[in-house]
């Protein structure tokens, strides 16, 4: 087998560190780049979304690395196995039950709420099923979870289909990934959920470790693999109502950033690997509304250019043998 | 073989169901005795027969065309639209579009093929170049190849402005078939028999190069000819009806829970069930907002999905 | 003392361990042997908690397997699976020092290193200590992971097939370690063996399972007889006593 014993190693803190430098220079380029006007207006107006990237590049990187150690391997996110077309879903379901009028009225902080309550709970079942019927093969659970998100997304397009075209209209408004109209309530809101599950998840960071090593081997060491994994998934739902509440779903994003992290860091740590994902995200996020304002002038979206450049990316990784 | 007469029985009674729903009144009695003013026939003959034709074409060769891609890249969870075929074939159609509005419909699927072949070939030469593959890095790679296609169209489609239109072939819908428009199909078909034909070297090439080559067949010759099957049938369905993701892996997949993988023994069944599956898709299509009518993309996702993890599960639980 | 005590399980329909009644003492060495599909991987699964069973309590020194805390059964039994894949990238000792976790939770103390290495060591990976594990054979992968539940350094050690993907040498190399343990430390080793004159070789004590039963069980001389060997695996072996071991020829 092929393997680069010869290459030095970097160590986790230098890649950390120069990631960490492209992600501020990133940032500070968007913020100040082609002002026009009033210096006033264009920063807390961009800060505003610098802020809300910032805030789905951590969902999206977490969740992805979390979800991946979970399920132990490296294909599955959240994202294909249709957490966020599940998203998609219960706002359709309230709209479709509630109709648009009542939804608007509703405080948007607190249908968000109510949003994540329903994932966590959806996403609890789906994990009982998945995990109770299909963990003894990893090709079954894969292929589960690639089915499961076409029947999210199909049964979504299919009430969208039967809702009459304003309610539509007002569904598609809140799920076209944009981050150029930031909702402050929201992104607060979005906040402290991002925090709580921190807090849920840091004291956890070591055992998840020994849980990427695969379920057997986890409880031989004595980690509690059925709470963890459960902790795992809640954590994994509010990431993903939160990151597709701001934005819309952001289907390649997870993936690429977390293989990105896997290949650029030396160290399987999760103490290591997801700041490295994050700051991948960031940069991604970050880097790519730069060119689409400036190079792209608008005149594309968001999504084309990171599933292009990410893609290929990817594709190079892979062809490298550095992606497994 | 009494169980394939069965399913075949079944087909049929779908497609004849398939030629009597709709809005315009098409029932027996209407045909045979005409009412004055409503005809009947004619539309039976300009839109429900080509409607039905063309979905039982597009199914077997499509179930057929993700089988044949399973083979050729040795892995089950390969199908047209997970290894850039279908977006390839999107893209030609785009470029046909854009460069050459005024080309006949078989020009545009030519080219579309065309593209597609590129496509799928670039996808099993990134593959052979993976120094470590491993069964789920093979998907992805399609994946992320296909979304790297897509981003192209999609961006070259918002310059153009055509994203609408694009967005109406990714959806497959088989409303818009009419006399004429669907003829096409036909050379899926032949594709299809063409697969049969070579269903033994098919599956000779799914066991890998040295085992093909132990056995003196030339590998590479098969998967070019293996190849040129599957990029065209796609980019026929994408040009005529547009993508039904999905399909082909679904239906190769649950075929061969119950035949094994043998190409010989399994294509009849994988083209018998994927016309049945997507006749009766198109049908609940039809029936469930009538007089509305639901993409057969969306019905298909919903059922084949469900059927799918029903089907897993309990294998699962009999097997493991 | 391990006691397994009217152990069943199932996977759907089928029963792959039937009613299983099982003691084995402190301290040794127990084989497990018997055709495929016999159920001693699930047996040893059933006792190491990796799988629940259907009905049937399992203890480990009067502890019951199924409600223990993790941890606490982590420090007195480790366990090793047949095939062991991992999607994360380690090296060897990373991998070996994850044999600490039950201890210092992730938090590697200064005491934690000796052992580490000394694992590592014992398995002779000394100069592939610092690869990556994919970049390693078969068998060398399989002493890491050997490595790992060396060095979390239990009472009782579990090892369904240790001895797949490895040469002869390094074969010997391990049951040799392995006895080092049982009678220097008083480990208690269970151990699924394939190899018939391996186990008659190394074992204080054999098992032999048929059909999700314990069919018999007893010292090597009481197992491997061409009687016994014939009613456990349906072969004519003769069996011959080569320096003191007996040896079952079967070959031919």
């Amino acid at each position: 087998m092929r393997g680069w014993p010869d290459v030095p190693r970097a160590s986790p803190r230098a890649v950390l560190l120069a990631l960490g430098l492209v992600a501020a220079l990133c940032i500070a380029l968007f913020m100040t780049l082609g002002v026009q006007g009033s210096w006033a207006f264009v920063l807390p107006f961009r800060a505003g979304k610098v802020a809300t990237m910032l805030l789905v590049a951590c969902a999206i990187a977490v969740s992805t690395v979390l979800f991946q150690t979970a399920t132990g391997n490296r294909i599955l996110t959240p994202a294909i196995m249709g957490f966020d077309s599940l998203y998609v879903l219960i706002q359709t379901c309230l709209v479709f039950f509630m109709g648009s009028a009542a939804m608007a009225a509703a405080d948007r902080r607190l249908t968000f709420a109510g949003e994540t309550a329903a994932m966590v709970l959806f996403s609890a079942l789906l994990h009982w099923v998945l995990f109770s019927t299909a963990r003894r093969s990893l090709h079954m659970l894969v292929l589960a979870g690639v089915v499961l998100g076409v029947l999210f997304r199909s049964l979504a397009a299919f009430l969208q289909r039967v809702i009459d075209p304003n309610e539509f209209a007002f569904l598609q408004d809140r799920f076209f990934a944009s981050f150029n109209n930031p909702h402050g309530g929201l992104l607060m809101v979005s906040a402290l959920a991002m925090l709580g599950a921190a807090l849920l998840g840091l004291r956890a960071m070591r055992s998840w470790d020994v849980l990427a090593l695969g379920r057997e081997t986890a409880i031989g060491l004595g980690v509690a693999h059925r709470r963890e994994v459960t902790r795992i998934m809640a954590i994994v739902a509010v990431l993903v109502s939160v990151s597709t509440a701001l934005v819309g779903p952001v289907t390649f994003l997870g993936l690429l950033v977390a293989n990105l992290a896997y290949a650029v860091m030396p160290s399987f740590r999760h103490v290591h690997v997801l700041p490295a994902a994050i700051l991948l995200a960031v940069i991604s996020l970050v880097g790519g509304q730069m060119l689409l304002e400036r190079v792209f002038a608008f005149d594309t979206n968001l999504r084309v250019i990171i599933d292009f450049l990410g893609g290929l990316t990817f594709i190079a990784l892979l062809l490298r043998g550095r992606v497994r | 073989m009494p169980r394939f007469a069965l399913a075949l029985a079944l087909t049929a009674l779908l497609a004849v169901a398939s030629l009597f729903v709709g809005v315009g009144e098409v029932t027996p009695r209407a045909l045979l005795w005409p009412a004055p003013g409503q005809d009947a026939l004619q539309l039976l003959l300009v839109s429900r027969i080509p409607r039905t034709l063309s979905i039982v074409l597009a199914g077997a060769a499509l179930g057929v065309a993700g089988l044949v891609m399973q083979l050729l890249a040795r892995n089950r969870f390969v199908e047209p639209s997970t290894a850039g075929t279908a977006e390839a074939a999107s893209l030609g159609l785009l470029a046909a579009m854009v460069l050459t509005p005024e080309m006949p419909i078989l020009g545009k699927m030519l080219l579309a093929s065309g593209f597609a072949l590129a496509g799928t070939a670039l996808f099993l030469g990134l593959l052979r170049r993976i120094p470590l593959r491993s069964v789920l890095v093979v998907p992805l790679m399609g994946l992320m190849l296909g979304a790297v296609i897509d981003s192209v169209t999609t961006f070259l489609a918002y310059r153009f402005d055509m994203l609408q239109s694009v967005n109406a072939w990714t959806a497959g819908d088989f409303s818009g078939v009419l006399e004429g428009r669907y003829e096409l199909l036909w050379v899926a078909l032949l594709l299809t028999l063409a697969a049969y034909a070579v269903a033994d070297r098919l599956t000779l090439a799914g066991m890998g190069e040295a085992f093909t080559t132990n056995l003196g067949v030339n590998h590479a010759r098969i998967l070019a000819l293996g190849l040129g099957i599957v990029a065209m049938v796609t980019a026929a369905v994408v040009v005529t009806v547009g993508m039904i993701p999905f399909l082909g892996l679904v239906v190769p997949n649950l075929v061969s829970m119950f035949m094994g993988d043998h190409a010989r023994r399994s294509i009849p069944w994988i083209a018998v069930a994927g016309a049945a599956f997507l006749l009766a898709c198109d049908l609940l299509g039809r029936l469930l907002l009538y007089p509305y009518e639901i993409p057969v993309g969306t019905v298909a996702g919903v059922i084949g999905a469900a059927l799918f993890l029903h089907l897993l599960f309990r294998r699962d639980a009999r097997l493991a | 003392m391990i006691e397994a005590l009217g152990v069943t399980c199932r996977y759907g329909a089928t029963v792959v361990v039937d009613d299983v009644t099982l003691r084995l003492p402190a301290g040794g060495i127990t084989s497990i042997i018997g055709p495929n599909g016999a159920g001693k991987s699930s047996l040893l699964s059933v006792i190491s908690r990796l799988l629940p069973a259907a009905s049937g309590r399992v203890l480990v020194d009067g502890m019951d397997v199924a409600v223990t805390p993790g941890d606490v059964l982590a420090r007195r039994l480790s366990s090793l699976r047949q095939d062991n894949h991992l999607p994360a990238r380690l090296t060897v000792r990373d991998l070996v020092a994850f044999g600490r976790y039950p201890h210092s939770k992730g938090r590697p103390t200064a005491a934690d290193r000796p052992h580490v290495e000394r694992a590592i060591s014992y398995l002779g990976l000394e100069a592939q200590a610092d690869r990556f594990l994919d970049e390693l054979s078969g068998g060398q992968r399989q002493r890491a992971f050997i490595a790992m539940v060396l060095c979390q350094d239990t009472d009782y050690v579990l090892l369904d097939e240790p001895l797949n993907n490895l040469d002869m040498r390094h074969a010997v190399a391990i049951m040799r370690l392995l006895r080092r343990a049982a009678t220097e430390l008083g480990k208690t080793i269970v151990l699924v063996l394939h190899d018939l004159n391996f186990a008659s070789c190394h074992s204080d004590r054999i098992v032999a399972m048929r059909e999700g039963r314990v069919v018999m069980q007893g010292p090597p001389e009481a197992i491997m007889r061409p009687e016994a060997l014939r009613e456990i695996f349906d072969i004519e072996a003769s069996v011959h006593e080569i320096g003191g071991d007996r040896i079952a020829v079967f070959y031919r």
